[in-house]
This record gives structure tokens, sequence and C-alpha cells, in this order.
């Protein structure tokens, strides 16, 4: 057995838009997907949240405040799962909300 | 599941519109859409996070401070980019102790809320704009539902509200409370978008009844929150909640039916009358007859109180008949009109309203027809018929027109 980090991107969309119903429609389907893993024996820990601000480094020196605005996607939190293969813990990321909102899921072995 | 379902959904309805309404405040109402953006991202951020780790202990705070770092996140980045591609006029620079104004405080909800009222309930923008935008700025109803409770689709919404707030925009409409000289005139503008809001529930046409029912609500918690305010708390203010509550009282036996057809008063079971929401009109209706004002509002809540009594006494028709004679006065409307003359029929008998039935000449009312059909079913069944087809032509609702054939049915 090894470990994995499931790291989510979600697409920046329009989120002025939500509704009530889809705020509880979005939140059960990471419930869902997260309890399914839980149940398959196969979460190690539910990550930690990242916070909105931060600073980008580069190799000019030049440094910026938060990284992801330019970006199409936004990188949200990750969850750290253990599988017997990296396919296995790949087959885990399937059916993550953030992909079906036209988001990834990065799946990458943890070196000890 | 389905209990935390409806609570999620509780909290995005109640603080979308708390926190939508203090970083508008704060920001200036020009940016209302970027607030609107903040807020829905604090959402998207809370569905993945309380998801994924579970709820919080308290989420309301949890998404208070999300929603304050981004709001900050995005103005400050917003402020650079203005000081760069305007430099000198926004010379000084904000120190970040300044961006911690912006407060979820009870307080400040409180005021915020008072003040997009204010703002959108602005006679600059079309009455069905203004309960649009009430609807999801004020109520936070999603635009889907705003578009089933309007029947129409979410493309004319979203164009109708992006068309209003453009309209705000441009007439550079802020969120101060208006001046106290004109803050009774906005009253009034504001009452009539809460009571058309309220209607909206209550007479939809849309077949789901807990949203009807949710729009009413939101409509009566609209006006409750006038009442916190010594200046708007008037007699008007009170008559409208009196009224709202008295309607409202009877949401549950109004919905009673097998059918999707709302049942009409002589059908409903009154005991599923809500006797609390009655009680709460009539302390209501008493605060409103303080003073001499006397509004449409005092006196459609009065008829409504009348109502609230099952029995058909002379005395209750007597009373209706006369406030619905100074009603007309006020405000001589289709509806105010018909119901004077069905009140005469009560306390007058058939001849008598069907003489005043005829001085009306409402021939595009599908209602006019129904009364007039009402009037002649005792005396002249042929005349009633040909009254109700008239009716169920001219009805524009499957609602109205089924329950026109209700009627029609009665008549073979």
């Amino acid at each position: 057995m090894s470990e994995f980090m499931l790291l989510f991107r979600q697409p920046s969309f329009d989120t002025g838009q939500m509704s009530p119903a889809e705020f509880a429609a979005i939140a059960s389907r990471w419930q869902a997907w997260v309890g399914g893993i839980e149940a398959g024996g196969n979460l190690v820990s539910r990550g930690t949240r990242l916070a909105t601000e931060g600073k980008v480094v580069r190799a000019d020196g030049l440094i910026t405040d938060g990284p992801f605005v330019e970006v199409k996607e936004r990188l949200g939190s990750f969850v750290l799962v253990r599988a017997d293969s990296l396919d296995e813990a790949t087959a885990l990321a399937h059916g993550c909300p953030a992909i079906s909102a036209g988001g990834s899921v990065e799946v990458r072995p943890l070196l000890v | 599941m389905e209990n935390a379902q409806e609570s999620l959904r509780q909290v995005f309805q109640q603080e979308f519109t708390r926190m939508v309404a203090v970083i508008s405040r704060r920001f200036g109402l020009q940016h209302i859409e970027l607030a609107e953006d903040i807020v829905g991202e604090t959402f998207l951020l809370a569905a993945e996070t309380w998801g994924v780790r579970g709820l919080p202990a308290n989420p309301t705070a949890w998404l208070y401070t999300v929603a304050k770092q981004k709001a900050i996140y995005q103005f400050r980045r917003r402020k650079l980019l203005d000081d760069k591609v305007i430099p000198g006029l926004m010379a000084q620079h904000t120190q970040d102790d300044e961006w911690d104004t912006l407060s979820f405080s009870a307080h400040s909800i409180r005021d915020s809320q008072l003040q997009m009222l204010f703002a959108i309930c602005n006679p600059l923008i079309a009455d069905e704009a203004q309960i649009g935008l009430a609807l999801r700025i004020l109520c936070g109803f999603g635009i889907y539902e705003i578009a089933e409770a309007f029947l129409t689709n979410k493309e004319t919404i979203n164009k109708r509200l992006f068309r209003a707030k453009e309209k705000l925009r441009a007439a550079g409409v802020t969120m101060d409370l208006p001046a106290d000289s004109e803050l009774v005139r906005r009253l009034d503008t504001v009452l009539r978008v809460i009571y058309l809001l309220f209607n909206e529930g209550y007479y939809s046409s849309t077949q789901n009844q807990s949203l009807q029912k949710d729009v009413c609500l939101e409509a009566m918690r609209l006006g409750v929150m006038l009442t916190d305010y010594e200046q708007i708390n008037s007699p008007k203010t009170n008559a409208l909640l009196a009224l709202m509550c008295f309607h409202a009282s009877r949401f549950e036996a109004r919905h009673g039916g097998a059918k999707s057809l709302p049942l009409l008063y002589e059908q409903q079971n009154d005991t599923l009358w809500d006797t609390a929401l009655i009680r709460q009109g009539f302390a209501y209706l008493d605060r409103a007859m303080q003073g001499n004002d006397l509004s449409t509002y005092h006196l459609e809540a009065r008829i409504a109180s009348w109502h609230c009594i099952r029995d058909d006494t002379p005395e209750k028709w007597t009373a209706i008949l006369s406030l619905y004679n100074q009603l007309v006065l006020l405000n001589k409307s289709p509806s105010a009109a018909l119901n004077q003359v069905y009140a005469l029929y009560k306390v007058a008998g058939q001849a008598a309203a069907l003489a005043a039935a005829k001085q009306l000449r409402l021939d595009n009312s599908h209602l006019y027809f129904t009364l007039l059909g009402e009037l002649y079913r005792e005396t002249d069944p042929a005349q009633a018929t040909a009254s109700f087809q008239r009716a169920y032509s001219l009805a524009k609702t499957q609602t109205d027109r089924q329950t026109i054939q209700q009627k029609l049915d009665g008549m073979a």
C-alpha cells in the first residue's frame, strides 16, 4: 500500500449565479465522494484548506500576490488516500465533483 | 440527509443576501456584481471544504471570514490595477486597516440589508425588475427559481437583472438611506414592492408550493425588517404586515387540496388556518391604527381580518362592504370594484349587485365574467353559463381556466 495525494482544481465559473439548491447539491456531491473513499478504507486524511491569499516567487526575484487569479483553474484543497497502485488511486479520483464541474484532479504518489 | 440539504439551502439563502449587502455597502453599489461573485466563490469553497471536511462548528462565522478575505483581496487588487491604469487619480494608498472596516456584525448586516432594500426598490427600474432583484439580492433565490416564479426562462431573468443593475449604476444610485424628508415617499415604493413580492408568491402560477410559500415568507421578513427602525415603523408599514399575516394564515388551507389547484376560500378547511399568524396580524393591525393614516393597506388589512372569521354574518358583510366603498375611493382598481360588487351581493342581494355589476365595464376581465356568472347562477342559468364561458375564454392562466371549468361543471 502506498499513499497518494489527490489535488483538485476547479475552473473559475460564474459563481455569482449560484442558487441555494446548487450549493447544497455541490456540497453533498463532495461529501458523497469523500464518503465513498472512506467507506472503501482508502482515506488517509481529509487534507487541509488553503488560504485565499499567498505569494508567488519567480526566477527573476519578482514576488507577486496570490498566484491563483490569472490561472483558469483554481487550486482547491486535497485529500490523502492509500492504494495499491497509481492506477487504483487514479480510479478513486473518478466521481470527484471538481471533474464534473469542468476541473481536474491531479494524482501524485507520496514518496517516503 | 434531506435535512442536511435543507439546512445548507437555508444557510445559503440567508447568508448570500447578508454578505452581498454588506460588501456592496462597503465598496459601493456599482460593484454589486463583483460582490455577488465574491460571495458565490465563498460558497463554492464552502461546498468543497464542508463536503470534504464536514461542517465547521460555526458555518456562518466561517463564511464571513472567507468572504472578508476574498473581498479585501479582490478590491485591493482592483485598486492596484486602477492605480496603475489611472496614476495620480487614486494616488493615496489604502492602508490595510481601512479594509478592516468591512464588518459582518449583526448591526452592519441589519443596516446594509435595509439600505439595499431602499436601493433596489427604486422607481428608476421597472416593477418586474425590482421584484426580480429583490428575489435575488434581498431574498437569495436562485435565477432558476425566480424564472419559475415568473413562469419564464433563466435567460429572460438574467437579462432583466443585468439591465436593472446597469440602470442603478448609470443613475449613480448609492446605498445611503434617503434623507428624512424623502424617506416617507421612498418608503411607499418599498412597501409597494414588498406587497408585489408577496402577491408574486401568493398568486404565482407556478405549481411549486414550497417556492410560493418561501417567496411570501421572504416578503414578510423584509416587512418585519422595516419595523426595526423607528422612522419607517409607520402605521402603513404595520398595516401591510397585518395584511400579509392574514393572507399567509390561509396558506396551508389554500393548498390543502389533493389537486394542484389552490382551494377557494369557501372550500378551505378553516382548522388549517394558522391562528398564530392571525393573532400576529391583529397585533400589527392595532399598531397600524395608531395615528390618522389611512392607506389602502389599512383597508385591505381590515377586510382580510374579517375574512379570518368564517361565519357569514350580516355584520361581517356590512363591514366589508363599507371598507370596499372606502377602498374604491382611494384606489379604483378593477379587483376592488369587483369585490365591492360581491360584498354588495352579500349585503343587499342579487338584484342590487347585478345592477352595480352592469355599471362596470370590464369586458376584458375573466374575473368580471366569473362574478356575473355567480350573480346569474340562481336566476338565469343560461346567462350564468354564457358568462362563465366568456370568463373561460378570457382567462390567461391554466389555474384560472381550471377554476372556471369547475364552475361550468357545476352548472351542468
